[in-house]
């Protein structure tokens, strides 16, 4: 098992926000910085609960490939699913530049 | 006239069927009741008259046709504003869904609209249903029919009290950690969460896929067994839903006999511990004394041990917020929802217009959890944090596993204390967590749970109730255990529970 960074600190949650994209600002990063300790040592107990040996639980049923015949069923047409879109174009989701320019 | 709202589903199926009661009037009847108090209660982000009113006349019209119809067609209901409707909006509680409207239906809502039930609108709920109070809708909060200054639980607070408050006698809620059961103890309803897989997730809006199950929120254990049945079953359109024959649900109900029913009482929700203060003690003397009448009843009752419930809030606070974290990252502001471009940034990104715009779409408890998720997913604690916290859930599975060799099923209160004032948690999201400890071993496991009302706490004349949990595909036992405790309770009072709540102000 390996061993979690006591704590929790401003430029952790800074950088997992980058990672999880979102924007926050100051006021709400100091906010998050000073309660997510208290959540993170609640929930750290449950490192004492269990072993090796016992087995990790994804899902409470049994999980299998589930399979069906390979024929076209009805679906979206373009205008449905493009119908929430804050944009688009030429039946097309219209985004942001992706790359930088230089 | 007999008032049409305070009628049960089942009783109401059964006089449109008798054809002494139209669908249209008793749509109409549920409109006006929404109309003169939803100002008020606010259980409702949407409410489509004429869309209810236009199914309802189609259902009046193939009814004297003569038409097979449904059981309950005609009976108008609410849905949860996480299920997609097609044609109606859909935000989940959330401003990044602000105006969304779904280009298809959930199974469920295809389920609802194929037996003809006019769908009255969507219910209020904490954003991407995180949350124990409905506090966290981005549109405000529902408030507890049984007084208007507390909170109604969540994070289906607004289906629970649409029915209590006589809004719709059937709701749609779906429960991740207790969004069913919760409010509906706290509103004094009765909310089923079935078993994993046994209702279909599909087009339900994903808060932890492991967890998430649809069910019914009503005002009786007969009218939940009619909902579920509706709404369960197996479907293609969901890899985890059981392809297998639906529990009894309804003939459950109906047998409603307790006599050689092995119940174990949860030892670790029996009043303490638990990092909980204490249980409300009003919580826990209706508590024992529903007990007690299933005992009078024929009942075995023992004390059974989990003993991995000491760690099962702490796991569910990191499986629920990774998956939460994951799952939301489809909110990216490029192919649906709303979409915030930086301020000042001249030709930003389309990494920064994400970013800005989930910033300015979700609110705090959301980035609270997607935080916690992403840190416990992150390279480096994963296995301490995610992976341990999916070791508890075998643990609490075997617990169970050995719990339900010794009993049928398994009871304890749902919440540890009745409704509690508006805003009171809001600063301490641990103290609102807290609130979750019974509710949430159930969807660890995926084993189904319901809600029974069980009597007002005598120190603040709020509802209380009382859980039945039951073994994986085996539903049908909460349905008999409940019904019959339903029936000893409303002999004792002399009706339901919910006659003494207090008459709510009417707009005109």
């Amino acid at each position: 098992m390996s061993e979690p960074v006591k704590g929790i600190s401003r430029a952790d949650v800074s950088h997992l926000a980058g990672l999880a994209r979102i924007d926050l600002s100051e006021a709400e990063l100091d906010h998050l910085a000073a309660e997510l300790p208290a959540i993170l040592e609640h929930v750290a107990v449950v490192q004492q609960a269990a072993g090796d040996d016992v087995e990790a639980m994804s899902h409470p049923l049994p999980v299998n490939n589930v399979f069906r015949e390979d024929v076209v069923v009805p679906c979206l047409t373009p205008e449905e699913a493009l119908a929430g879109a804050p944009a688009s174009d030429q039946q097309r989701f219209l985004v942001p530049k992706i790359l930088g320019e230089d | 006239m007999t008032d049409l709202t305070r009628l049960s589903a089942a009783e109401l199926a059964a006089r449109l069927t008798r054809k002494e009661v139209s669908s249209v009037e008793a749509t109409q009847a549920q409109l006006d009741r929404i109309a003169a108090v939803d100002g008020d209660i606010h259980a409702f982000l949407h409410v489509d008259a004429e869309g209810a009113l236009a199914t309802a006349a189609d259902i009046d019209a193939r009814r004297a046709a003569g038409e097979g119809l449904h059981g309950l067609a005609g009976v108008p209901i609410a849905v949860k504003d996480i299920v997609a409707t097609k044609g109606m909006p859909t935000t989940c509680g959330s401003r990044i869904l602000d105006g969304w409207i779904p280009p298809y239906d959930a199974t469920i809502t295809q389920r609802i609209k194929a037996a003809g039930l006019p769908i009255l609108g969507k219910t209020n709920m904490d954003e991407f249903a995180m949350g124990s109070s409905t506090e966290h809708s981005a549109y405000g909060p529902t408030r507890n029919p049984w007084d208007r200054t507390r909170i109604p639980g969540g994070s289906g607070g607004g289906s629970a009290a649409a029915v209590a408050a006589y809004e719709a006698a059937l709701a749609i809620g779906t429960d991740t950690g207790g969004s069913i059961r919760q409010p509906g103890a706290l509103t004094g309803t009765v909310g089923v969460k079935p078993t994993y897989g046994g209702v279909s997730r599909y087009g339900l809006v994903a808060l932890a896929s492991s967890l998430d199950q649809a069910g019914p929120v009503t005002r009786t254990v007969l009218d939940a067994a009619l909902l579920h049945e509706l709404m369960g079953g197996h479907d293609p359109m969901d890899s985890t839903s059981i392809d297998a024959p639906a529990p009894l649900v309804v003939s459950a109900a109906r047998r409603a006999d307790v006599k050689g029913l092995r119940i174990g009482i949860v030892s670790e929700l029996n009043g303490g511990g638990m990092g909980v203060e204490g249980f409300q003690p009003g919580v826990m003397s209706r508590f024992h004394e529903a007990v007690e009448l299933l005992t009078s009843a024929g009942a075995e009752v023992v004390e059974v041990s989990l003993p991995s419930l000491e760690y099962a809030l702490a796991a569910y606070y990191l499986v629920m917020p990774s998956e939460a974290s994951s799952n939301l990252a489809r909110f990216d502001a490029m192919r649906y929802g709303v979409r915030v471009p930086p301020a000042g940034a001249d030709d930003p990104s389309a990494e920064q217009v994400m970013a800005s715009s989930r910033d300015a779409g979700f609110g705090d408890e959301v980035k609270r959890r997607i935080i916690v998720g992403t840190y416990a997913l992150s390279s480096g604690y994963y296995e301490a944090y995610y992976g341990s916290a999916q070791k508890v859930r075998t643990l609490l599975a075997r617990d169970f596993a050995s719990a339900f060799e010794q009993v049928d099923v398994l009871v304890s209160p749902t919440s540890p204390t009745t409704a509690w004032t508006l805003g009171d948690k809001l600063d301490d999201p641990l103290s609102m967590y807290l609130q979750d400890v019974a509710t949430i071993p159930a969807n660890l496991a995926g084993i189904p749970g319901l809600s029974l009302p069980v009597g007002l706490a005598e120190e603040d004349g709020l509802p209380v109730g009382l859980q039945f949990l039951a073994p994986q595909k085996a539903d049908d036992r909460l349905y008999n255990a409940a019904a019959a405790l339903e029936k000893l309770l409303e002999d004792k009072w002399g009706g339901p529970m919910l006659a003494q709540a207090p008459d709510l102000e009417v707009a005109r």
